[in-house]
């Protein structure tokens, strides 16, 4: 399952190491890591965001560790991808480069490009490629979506998206 | 029997579909109360006036062997302001810049009391405000439900038959040649190109097509929509388009891959009017082939509806004619 967490540490170097190593000790595979430097909490301990995949059983077991390394725990949610979306581009998708594009929607952290398929007639003419996109509600598909399309207008690509119905 | 006389501006696809249908159905709008006479009809040429009632069927032959209706010099401006009658048949052709002679024509169809019933999509997608305005000022009745799907019904059936409801959007293909390039490119494996230069030839898509596979056609429409469902003061300018002409062989496959077709769909909705090639799962309502429209009205009551028809050709349009025709002596 995916988790995203938030995790306070003290403001004493190697914290972050403290907090890290459990998650890969119990086989956990992080996805981000949102260190806020300069925050504060009330606390006076600095927030930190955490995004990672683990085996449901083990969550229990890691809060357990963090908490015995004397981090503090401050919201533990699953992230689900509820939301599942396809999305065309049509263009110079490759040479406008395509890693970049999917990137923006992998950024967001409430959506990721999941699967893509692409066809290149030949070199040098448009090239098209459909998209697949989890996201963990209907609402960030939609918002996915659109960071999609302002990316397309940059990169002079078409977006065709599903009609309304599909995403709603 | 409620008299009732007519003239037809414009007498080409539309135009002369109107005067068939009138033909066929003079019994069963006789049954309806109304007797109907076709007093002036008008091309680009000049135009025929009888007050007596036109021979419909003389007119037609006429029109088809020499080319022009005129025996009069009078141009339908002309006989929309001297003649005596009750309802203007406007089917000139669409002007999108300026609206035209159809624009000409509705405004002083309603400066000498005369009611407009309309193919035309130009004057209302660019003047709809001042034309309800001058319509009910005249206290005469504007309808135009040909202007939106042909015969596929959509204005008139959000007014009469959803009354009530709230309207939360609609989404459709409102353009044939749109439809039938993107359905023959999935069908053929042939590219936009191919598939255009078909659609030319069966004389489905214009010579100059842009008009069609720009999008532009299909926003005037969502603009029509909005202003008459959705009560908006709409423009073309507010309609974001995005037409089909770079739409590969290779994205349609690839939508087929997932389950999807490809279609050119606009969308009306209070807050967005938009025209794009959208992914339409492919046992969806919407995924209609061919040349066929569809509309999917979304409501608060009723749910969605789903309406699908033929969206242009010469009966079809003119059957929508006639029902807006009906409508205004029907209560
Ligand atoms: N065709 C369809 O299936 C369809 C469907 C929905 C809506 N519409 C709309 O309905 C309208 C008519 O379409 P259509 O296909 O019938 O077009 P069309 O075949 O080109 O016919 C237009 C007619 O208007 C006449 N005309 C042009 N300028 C005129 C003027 N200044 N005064 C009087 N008559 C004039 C033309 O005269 P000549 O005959 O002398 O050239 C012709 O008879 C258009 O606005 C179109 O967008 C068409």
């Amino acid at each position: 399952m995916r988790v995203s967490m938030d995790i306070e540490l003290k403001d004493t170097p190697g914290q972050l190491l403290l907090a890290l190593n459990p998650i890969s000790e119990l086989k956990g595979n992080l996805k981000s890591i949102v260190h806020h430097h300069e925050e504060r909490t009330p606390r006076s301990t600095i927030p930190v965001q955490l995004v990672f995949e683990i085996e449901p059983a083990n969550l229990e077991v890691l809060i357990g560790r963090l908490e015995d390394n004397g981090i503090g725990v401050a919201r533990v949610d699953e992230k689900r991808f509820t939301a599942h979306g396809a999305v065309l581009l049509i263009g110079h998708i490759v040479h406008t480069d395509i890693q970049d594009t999917i990137d923006t929607i992998d950024k967001t952290g409430f959506a990721e490009v999941v699967n893509i398929s692409l066809s290149m007639p030949q070199i040098d003419m448009r090239s098209s490629a459909s998209l697949k996109i989890d996201a963990v509600g209907k609402n960030e598909l939609h918002e996915a979506i659109s960071v999609l399309r302002q990316v397309a207008i940059k990169k002079d690509l078409v977006v065709i998206e599903p009609i309304e119905a599909e995403i709603s | 029997m409620r008299k009732v006389r007519a003239s037809i501006i414009g007498f080409g696809s539309v135009g002369q579909g109107v005067a068939e249908v009138l033909l066929r159905k003079g019994d069963e709008l006789k049954s309806l109360g109304i007797d109907l006479d076709v007093v002036a009809i008008a091309d680009s040429k000049g135009s025929e006036v009888n007050l007596a009632g036109i021979d419909l069927k003389a007119a037609l032959g006429r029109k088809r062997e020499f080319g022009t209706v005129a025996i009069d010099d009078l141009t339908g401006e002309d006989v929309i302001k001297s003649v005596d009658h009750d309802i203007v048949i406007e089917t000139t052709p669409t002007d999108i810049e300026t609206g035209g002679i159809g624009l000409v024509n509705m405004v002083a169809a309603f400066e000498f009391g005369r009611h407009v019933v309309t193919s035309n999509k130009g004057p209302l997608a660019l003047k709809y405000r001042e034309l309800v305005e001058a319509a009910k000022e005249a206290d005469r009745k504007l309808l135009f439900e040909a202007t939106v799907g042909g015969a596929m019904p959509i204005i008139n059936l959000v007014r009469d038959t959803l009354a009530g409801n709230e309207i939360l959007s609609v989404e459709g293909i409102l353009n044939g040649t749109c439809n039938y390039i993107l359905t023959r490119m999935m069908e053929e494996h042939a590219s936009y190109e191919q598939m255009l230069a078909e659609s030319q030839e069966l004389g489905i898509a214009e010579t100059d097509p842009t008009y069609d596979v720009e999008g532009i056609d299909t926003a005037c429409k969502l603009v029509i929509l909005a202003n008459s469902i959705f009560n908006q003061d709409a423009t073309y300018q507010d309609v974001d388009v995005t037409g089909i002409t770079k739409v590969t062989l290779e994205s349609l496959s690839l939508a087929y891959d997932e389950g999807y077709v490809i279609k050119l769909i606009g969308e009306v909705k209070k807050d967005r009017l938009r025209v794009s090639p959208r992914l339409v799962p492919a046992s969806h309502p919407l995924a209609v082939g061919g040349t066929l429209n569809v509309a999917s009205v979304s409501t608060d009551l009723a749910g969605t509806i789903t309406v699908t028809g033929r969206g242009a050709g010469s009966i079809e349009t003119a059957s929508a004619i006639l029902s807006d025709i009906i409508s205004i002596y029907k209560d």
